[in-house]
């Protein structure tokens, strides 16, 4: 009687136990899906938020911050700030700062990185130089000055890396047929995404922008080999007995140079 | 001595504490640097919450040396004093959630959903686990706790909205329902609080008249009973690790039968007098006795 007491009891109570659980699981289950489905929303990261330096890729980013703000604080020109809650940036409580706003001055010590507890800007970043915060992109030569003709060269002028971030690449200005135009050309490799020339760009919108590399840059195939590059490696024509016949110019009359310099302008 | 001691001695500490994160950004006295979630005092002395170093570690991520030193130091300090005095005189979400209660007590309104107490244990798993699954800090778009913390010192956007929802939440829907049924950051500070020095002890429990204001003011009060109900060897310590040692049983009770003390110290006080003075019925004191 007692033992039939006892399991009758005990089934009870390990029912309402296991009742208890899956209705908390349940719940939990829920709560779970909208956490997801909403973490999932806020992995987009606006273009022009541009995370710290030595920050690690997005994905791994996310997971690695712990939205403290020690990098903020320890920013001397304060550039970075945490993004809030409600607005349409980076998830919130995470670093970012806007270029045209703020660029970063790429301090030699970076403190932000240096302040940072958990390694989501790696430590391992010791040199601002090699720091790849994004590519610069001239991105409307409709409207740049330079392409234009004229000389505005801001964004290559603050270029903390100027000469080897962005160049100034001569070509004749077909417009005025006697001019040369300095187009400011961006060399991704060297380029830190600091921001100084979206900054500085005196247009009211700029026309050259700092981009995440995912959205600036294109990738080559893996298996494309370009011939002159092959050439020189291999130290002789790969394709050996080919003959390298004379280009064909046009004809003398029906050829006219659109570049032609007067005399004594250079 | 001074009826709400401990209430004002934890306001001062929340409020001490919440001025030493807000004098930088104030007036550029920079003692504390960061937020509750990691800080570094002084430059010297980091300081790391454990549930967010366990949310990026079981995203697969490995913190630097300098988070891994300031959560040694939290969990070692608050396993030591007592783990969820952080939720009773440090966090800021206290003050939200006890201004909650008093109205909900003001208006009179009924307990409300009261989910178990480890509920709090399934939401922390549930925070972990879509940690673990999506890589991100997923909890942490939408912990209340940090966002209220961070909106005070970086800047609040629209973070008073979740201030305001368990607010909300606490005054009508559930009492105690936030800090007392649900928080995970509670849970891990709970999780730490079990083998803690800091205890509440009913050593004069043989004065209790049952008037119950001790189980009406705390937050947490089913881990009263086996202290204060306990007869004999039973100890008189409150060792339940949900105990936030808020001191509030100490402050309600007449008859001073609560005070902190170590959890060695299993020492009864012997009845003040002989004679037992009449017994009030509870209804009548649990009625008039408080608020």
């Amino acid at each position: 009687m007692s033992d039939l007491k006892k399991t009758g009891l005990s089934s009870a109570k390990r029912r309402q136990f296991l009742g208890d659980a899956a209705r908390t699981a349940c719940g939990c289950a829920v709560a779970a899906t909208f956490l997801t489905v909403y973490q999932a929303q806020a992995k987009a990261l606006p273009a022009d938020a541009i995370r710290p330096p030595g920050a690690l890729p997005e994905e791994a980013f996310l997971g690695a911050c712990v939205r403290c703000g020690l990098c903020v604080r320890d920013c001397p020109y304060d550039t970075l700030k945490l993004a809030e809650l409600g607005e349409t940036g980076p998830a919130t409580g995470t670093p970012y700062f806007t270029a045209r706003d703020v660029p970063c001055e790429m301090c030699e010590d970076i403190p932000c990185v240096v302040a940072c507890p958990t390694g989501a800007l790696d430590h391992s970043l010791t040199n601002i130089d090699d720091a790849d915060m994004g590519v610069a992109v001239l991105i409307d030569q409709e409207n740049c000055l330079n392409f234009l003709g004229l000389r505005c060269d801001v964004c290559y002028r603050v270029c903390p890396l100027i000469d080897e971030a962005i160049t100034l690449e001569i070509t004749p200005n077909t417009r005025t047929g006697s001019h040369a135009v300095f187009t400011p050309t961006v060399h991704a490799d060297a380029c830190t995404g600091c921001g100084k020339c979206e900054q500085s760009c005196v247009l009211p919108e700029a026309a050259i922008k700092v981009l995440p590399r995912r959205i600036a840059r294109a990738e080559s195939a893996e298996h494309y080999r370009l011939g002159w590059e092959e050439k020189a490696k291999a130290g002789n024509a790969l394709v050996p007995g080919m003959i390298d016949l004379p280009d064909r110019m046009p004809d003398a009359g029906a050829f006219e140079p659109v570049f032609q310099p007067e005399k004594g302008q250079p | 001595m001074l009826r709400n001691r401990f209430l004002l001695l934890r306001r001062s500490t929340q409020l001490l504490i919440l001025a030493l994160f807000l004098a930088g950004p104030w007036a550029g006295l920079w003692i504390v640097k960061g937020t509750l979630t990691s800080s570094m005092t002084l430059g010297i002395l980091p300081l790391t919450d454990p549930f967010l170093l366990l949310q990026t570690m079981v995203t697969g991520h490995w913190p630097e040396l300098s988070g891994l030193i300031g959560v040694a130091i939290v969990v070692g300090s608050y396993a030591v004093f007592g783990g969820r005095l952080y939720c009773s005189w440090v966090c800021p979400m206290n003050v939200v959630t006890d201004s909650a209660n008093w109205l909900h007590r003001r208006l009179d309104l009924k307990k409300g959903w009261q989910p178990k107490r480890q509920t709090r244990y399934w939401v922390l798993a549930m925070a972990l686990l879509v940690a673990a699954g999506s890589g991100s800090l997923a909890y942490e778009l939408v912990n209340p706790v940090t966002l209220l913390h961070r909106g005070l010192v970086f800047g609040m956007g629209f973070a008073w909205a979740a201030v305001v929802m368990v607010f909300l939440f606490d005054t009508f829907v559930s009492r105690h329902g936030w800090c007392g049924h649900l928080c995970p950051m509670g849970a891990v500070y709970g999780l730490l609080n079990t083998k803690s020095l800091l205890r509440v002890s009913a050593r004069n429990r043989e004065d209790c008249d049952d008037c119950m204001d001790c189980f009406d003011v705390c937050p947490e009060n089913h881990v009263i009973s086996p202290a204060l109900r306990g007869r004999g060897d039973d100890t008189p310590l409150i060792l339940n690790r949900d105990c936030t040692s808020c001191g509030r049983c100490i402050d309600v009770c007449d008859l001073d039968v609560f005070g902190f003390t170590h959890r060695f110290d299993t020492q009864l006080i012997q009845p003040t007098s002989i004679e037992p003075g009449p017994r009030v019925p509870v209804t009548t004191k649990a009625m008039g006795g408080h608020k």
